[in-house]
Order: C-alpha cells, then sequence, then structure tokens
C-alpha cells in the first residue's frame, strides 16, 4: 500500500514537469534533430531535396574555403564586438553603480531602452547614421578633425562590429552591474585605508572580483552576436555575409535547405563547445570569487 | 599630551546634524570606545577619523599634525570592517600582505611580517586559505591581521565582533584586548554592544544623538552615570522618582518609606538610581511585594511591584534562603551605590 503511494510520489515530478517537457521536446528538440538531418539530405536543381544520407553538404563546407571565410568573419565580428562591449560596458556598469539614487534609475533607464526597440529599427538607425559618404557619422568625425576621407560604415565589418556593440551593450552592463551589487561596499574604503589609490584600487581589487560578470557577459554577447540576424543583414547586406544571414541565404534563396541546415547546424555546435568550454574555464579560475 | 585629539568635530548631512561638538582626547596606547545605539553617529566619527568622510567643522589632530588634511590613503591607520570588507580574490596572506604591498615593502620582509601577523591572530597554517572558506571567526582575524600588520598609529574598529555568535564574541574579546595590551596601539572601537564596551577599553564615550553624553572608564560610566541615558543604556537600573527635603535638619531624599541623608545641591524632585545587583533585601527600606523570582544560576533575578514602580533586584546565589514569589519585602540601599540626578520636566 505505501509502495504503491512510494512509487506515484517518485512519478509526481515528471508528470508535473510533463507539459513544460512536452513543449520543450515540440518546439525545440524535435525541430532540431530534423534540421540535424536535413543537413545530411540531397538537394538538386531540378530533383529538390531528397531524403537520403550522404555527407555532400558537410564535405562542401569542409573543403569550400568559402565557407571557412564566413566562419572565420562570424567570429571576428562576434569577438571584437564583444570586445567593444566590455571595453565600454565594464566601466560604464562601475560608474553607474556609483552615481546617486535618482541619476542611476535614470540612467539605468538610458542604457536598458534599446531593448524595448526591435533590433531592426535600432539598425536602420545604424544605416541612416552610417549613409555612404555623407553619413552622419562622417559628416562629424571629419567636421571635428578627427578623419580626412570619410570611413566606409555600410557593407563593412567595422559598421557591423560597431551597430551590434550597440545592440548587445545592455547585456554587459546588466552582467556586470550584478557583479558589482555582490561587491562589499567597504571594499574600496578597506582598499583605500591600507593605503592604496582610486587606480590600483579598481586594478587590483575592483577588476578581479568583477572579471567573472565581464566573462558572462561576454559570453552573451558572443553568442549572441555570432548568431545575430537582423544587424548584419542590415548593415552588412548581401555584400558581407556571416554564417547566420548565409544559412538564411541557402534557405530562402537558393532554396538548398540541407546546405543551410549544415551551415545553421555547424554554428550552433560551435557556438555551444566555445560558450560551455569558457564557461568550464572561468568558472574554475573566478572559483573562489563565485563562492 | 594628547595623541589623537577630536576638536569640537560636527559632522552635518544636509541639514540633519549627526555629529555635533565632539571634542576627545585619545592617550597613546589607549583603548577607547564610542558607545551607542544605532544612528547615535559613533560610526560618523570614525568615519571622519579614517578620513571617508570630511568633518563639517571642527579638526582633527594626530600628534598634534592636522589629520583631516592628510588622504585616507596616506593616514596610515589600521581599519576593521564590520563586513571586514577583506579581498575574496585573495589569500589570507595575500589580503595582509596588500597594504605592505602598497608601502612597497621588500618581499622578503613582507612576507615574514605577513607570517607573524598571521600568527599573532591564531592563523598560522591558514596563508593560502580564501577569505570564503573561512569561518565568521577567522575571516575577523584576517581583517584584524590586514589592519595590524601596517603598524597602524590608530587602530579602528567598526562593530567588528557584532557578527559573530555569543561564544565566539566573547573569546574575541578578550583575544583582541590581549593583541592591543601586548602591541600597544591606540584603539578606537566603535560598538553598541555595553558588555564589549566595558570589557575592552580603558575609557568609553558613550553617544546618543550625536552628542557626547559622558567620557569615562568604564566603571565611572556604570557606577556613576551622568545622565539618565548613560544610567539606562549601560546595564539595568532602577530610577525612582523622589523628592529632597531641604527644610529637614539633615536634608533628607525621600522616596516611599525609604529616605536617606540628600546630597548636596539638589532640592525638589529628584531622580534615585540605583543598580539592580546594589539593592539588598532588609528591615527598612522601600516597600514592595516579589512579583517573580528567576533562577539564573549563579544569581536570582527578582522583579518587584515597589511604592515607586517597579524594580528589578539581583541577589548572588550565595547559598541564603531567598525570599519568594509574593512575599513583602523591604528594598534597601547604600547611599554610595545610588546616584540622584534633578528629575527633568518636573
Amino acid at each position: 500500500m505505501s509502495a504503491v503511494a512510494e512509487e506515484r510520489d517518485a512519478r509526481a515530478p515528471w508528470a508535473l514537469a510533463a507539459p513544460a517537457l512536452m513543449l520543450f521536446v515540440g518546439v525545440l528538440l524535435i525541430p532540431l534533430a530534423m534540421t540535424v538531418m536535413l543537413s545530411f539530405h540531397d538537394w538538386g536543381q531540378y530533383k529538390g531535396i531528397e531524403p537520403v544520407f550522404i555527407l555532400k553538404n558537410w564535405h562542401e563546407i569542409a573543403t569550400d574555403p568559402y565557407y571557412a571565410e564566413m566562419f572565420w568573419r562570424t567570429f571576428r565580428i562576434a569577438i571584437l564586438t564583444t570586445l567593444l562591449t566590455a571595453l565600454l560596458g565594464a566601466p560604464e556598469a562601475y560608474i553607474l553603480n556609483r552615481m546617486d539614487g535618482r541619476w542611476k534609475s535614470f540612467f539605468l533607464l538610458v542604457i536598458l531602452g534599446p531593448l524595448l526597440i526591435s533590433v531592426v529599427a535600432r539598425t536602420l538607425g545604424w544605416a541612416l547614421l552610417f549613409g555612404g559618404n555623407n553619413g552622419l557619422v562622417n559628416k562629424l568625425l571629419m567636421s571635428a578633425g578627427v578623419i580626412r576621407s570619410p570611413i566606409p560604415f555600410m557593407f563593412t565589418e567595422t559598421g557591423m562590429v560597431i551597430a551590434l556593440a550597440h545592440v548587445m551593450m545592455p547585456f554587459m552592463v546588466l552582467s556586470v552591474w550584478a557583479a558589482l551589487q555582490r561587491l562589499d561596499p567597504q571594499i574600496e574604503n578597506a582598499a583605500m585605508s591600507l593605503g592604496a589609490g582610486p587606480i590600483t584600487t579598481i586594478r587590483r581589487i575592483i577588476m578581479p572580483q568583477i572579471m567573472p560578470g565581464v566573462l558572462s557577459g561576454a559570453i552573451i554577447v558572443f553568442s549572441l552576436s555570432a548568431s545575430a540576424f537582423a544587424t548584419p543583414a542590415i548593415i552588412g547586406g548581401r555584400r558581407l555575409k556571416v554564417a547566420a544571414t548565409l544559412a538564411y541565404d541557402e534557405f530562402l534563396n537558393t532554396l538548398n535547405w540541407p546546405l543551410g541546415a549544415a551551415v545553421a547546424t555547424l554554428l550552433l555546435v560551435a557556438l555551444v563547445l566555445i560558450v560551455v568550454g569558457s564557461n568550464a574555464l572561468i568558472e574554475r579560475r573566478y572559483a573562489e570569487v563565485f563562492r | 599630551m594628547a595623541y589623537l585629539e577630536l576638536d569640537r568635530v560636527a559632522k552635518q548631512f544636509g541639514a540633519q546634524t549627526v555629529v555635533d561638538d565632539f571634542s576627545l582626547a585619545v592617550g597613546k596606547g589607549e583603548f577607547i570606545s564610542f558607545l551607542g545605539p544605532s544612528g547615535c553617529g559613533k560610526t560618523t566619527t570614525l568615519q571622519m577619523i579614517a578620513g571617508f568622510l570630511d568633518p563639517t567643522r571642527g579638526a582633527i589632530r594626530l600628534e598634534d599634525k592636522d589629520l583631516t588634511a592628510v588622504h585616507p590613503a596616506k593616514r596610515g591607520l589600521g581599519i576593521v570592517f564590520q563586513s571586514y570588507a577583506l579581498f575574496p580574490h585573495m589569500t589570507a596572506a595575500e589580503n595582509v600582505a596588500f597594504g605592505l604591498e602598497m608601502r612597497n615593502v621588500p618581499r622578503a620582509e613582507r612576507a615574514e611580517r605577513v607570517r607573524a601577523a598571521l600568527a599573532m591572530v591564531g592563523l598560522a597554517g591558514f596563508e593560502d586559505r580564501h577569505p570564503r572558506r573561512m569561518s565568521g571567526g577567522q575571516q575577523q582575524r584576517v581583517a584584524l591581521a590586514r589592519a595590524l600588520v601596517i603598524k597602524p598609529s590608530v587602530l579602528l574598529l567598526d562593530e567588528p565582533l557584532s557578527n559573530l555568535d555569543a561564544k565566539l564574541r566573547e573569546e574575541m574579546q578578550i583575544e583582541l584586548r590581549q593583541i592591543q595590551r601586548t602591541i600597544g596601539t591606540t584603539t578606537i572601537l566603535v560598538t553598541h554592544d555595553q558588555n564589549e564596551a566595558m570589557s575592552l577599553s580603558d575609557r568609553i564615550v558613550v553617544m546618543s544623538q550625536g552628542k557626547i553624553e559622558q567620557i569615562g572608564t568604564p566603571q565611572e560610566t556604570y557606577e556613576k552615570p551622568a545622565s539618565a541615558f548613560v544610567s539606562q543604556f549601560l546595564g539595568k537600573t532602577n530610577d525612582f522618582a523622589a523628592a529632597v527635603d531641604r527644610t529637614a535638619t539633615p536634608a533628607q531624599v525621600a522616596a516611599g518609606s525609604w529616605s536617606a541623608p540628600a546630597p548636596a545641591g539638589l532640592s525638589g524632585p529628584v531622580t534615585v538610581s540605583v543598580r539592580p545587583e546594589r539593592i539588598g533585601f532588609g528591615d527598612t527600606g522601600l516597600s514592595a511585594k516579589i512579583i517573580t523570582r528567576i533562577f539564573q544560576g549563579n544569581h536570582w533575578l527578582f522583579q518587584c511591584d515597589s511604592e515607586c514602580g517597579t524594580a528589578i533586584v539581583i541577589r548572588q546565589n550565595d547559598g541564603q534562603a531567598q525570599p519568594v514569589e509574593g512575599d513583602a519585602v523591604r528594598l534597601t540601599w547604600r547611599t554610595e551605590d545610588m546616584s540622584v540626578r534633578a528629575r527633568a520636566g518636573a
């Protein structure tokens, strides 16, 4: 009798989790598995998709330098974007954290505000600012005497990194902000009382403690940038493709779904490996700060 | 001559005065406690000495040199924070070494001084431990070692023991006192715990609402409280409403059926304060009835309903028979054990 009850109890968590689990399996795992399967199918201009198991698409990706260049560019842009957000976002969060209550909430809103606007609208805004040689940014830089001739922003990696960094900045600021909240409020006074100046305090005391925040922010920014679609599509256009826009084109323009699926799968696997790997490294390196 | 001197120091935040007219002369090697309830300005005063806050008025001098003109990083004071504020990404040894590094102490000497400092606080062998892997008491010791290793001119302790449990706190109090005696560093302790202040300090500064109520040795502040606040704050006390009658010869002070020769200089309504442990049961004195009797091991605690309100009496458990609940008793005490103050508002 009681054994039956116990058995039922053991099954209860599964039963309760079942609806969410089924949704997860239905909308994520099954499509993902299908995409992976799709990448092994054959495709021809006139015969369409053939459900066979071949390595044609993977072989093409592995041997054609076009794909290597594409993935290299994707990760280069993602790394530069991550560096830029870290270099600007970490000091931004630190300054924000030191502000007075009212200003703090105002500027937090300013930083988070962009999240309320669609990425497409924001990127189109950047496109207007960049807008060829007569773009606002170029005019401003030239009149300020910073540059002589206009910098090409549109359809370049520079423009893409700038626009992506703007889109991703809130994730970095929030992540560093969370790390700053964990800091002992007296820690700077403690460093000062021991004779450390402000720069030493930031370098030796604050930086090491917010580094986990910077790094987890970097993981978020990196993975979102590497898989970003809207910004590269608008700023890069057809001329400067990244992995996400390539997969999109294979699916919708060339109609070569199996090849697109292979590109998407490779991007996913590469990202998962990078994120899991760096996360493990960070947790080992900063074990004492995370505790 | 005063080693550390605070001269009419005041701190205002906007219109609010947090510390007012604070004057104190601390001798070299002295152990001073700032004692008061939260919000009495004791931590603010400490932070002004440390340099984290600038006084609105007044001067702070160390060995006759103006301390307020010196940047906090250059004051060379050792501070132990309530939260310890240890650097979590550094080991115990690295924490302690930080102040020495900032002073460009050579590596070999640094290692030796760090080892000695950790040994002094009883943490030899814990050099490579990270603060978050240590207990509260151990973290407290690291914080103390970190503050002392730089040989500070003054050691400032901001409620350092308040995060420890009662037993550990007592142990640390004894240890803190021993360490301070051994190395002779002038020390200022901020605390709201009267037992802590009394067991550690040479002198106590009792504060209330930004003002000094009394400065004195633990015995003075306990036995001769300068104000009602001090007598209430430092341990339990009985306040009886009494009156001084100057027409009688000699002048008498009387509360209910108790009376004694009046001290000079007072007349009219007064308050008579007596500590619970100084009251005895006698044949004459204030009439009272015992309401509750609580046995507390080494002493008995009696709550009595007297002619002049509730009274608390503590009697040593010396094996003598004690009155029981409901007994009618007379409360009596020696005149030197009471303090008589003019009653405010009467």
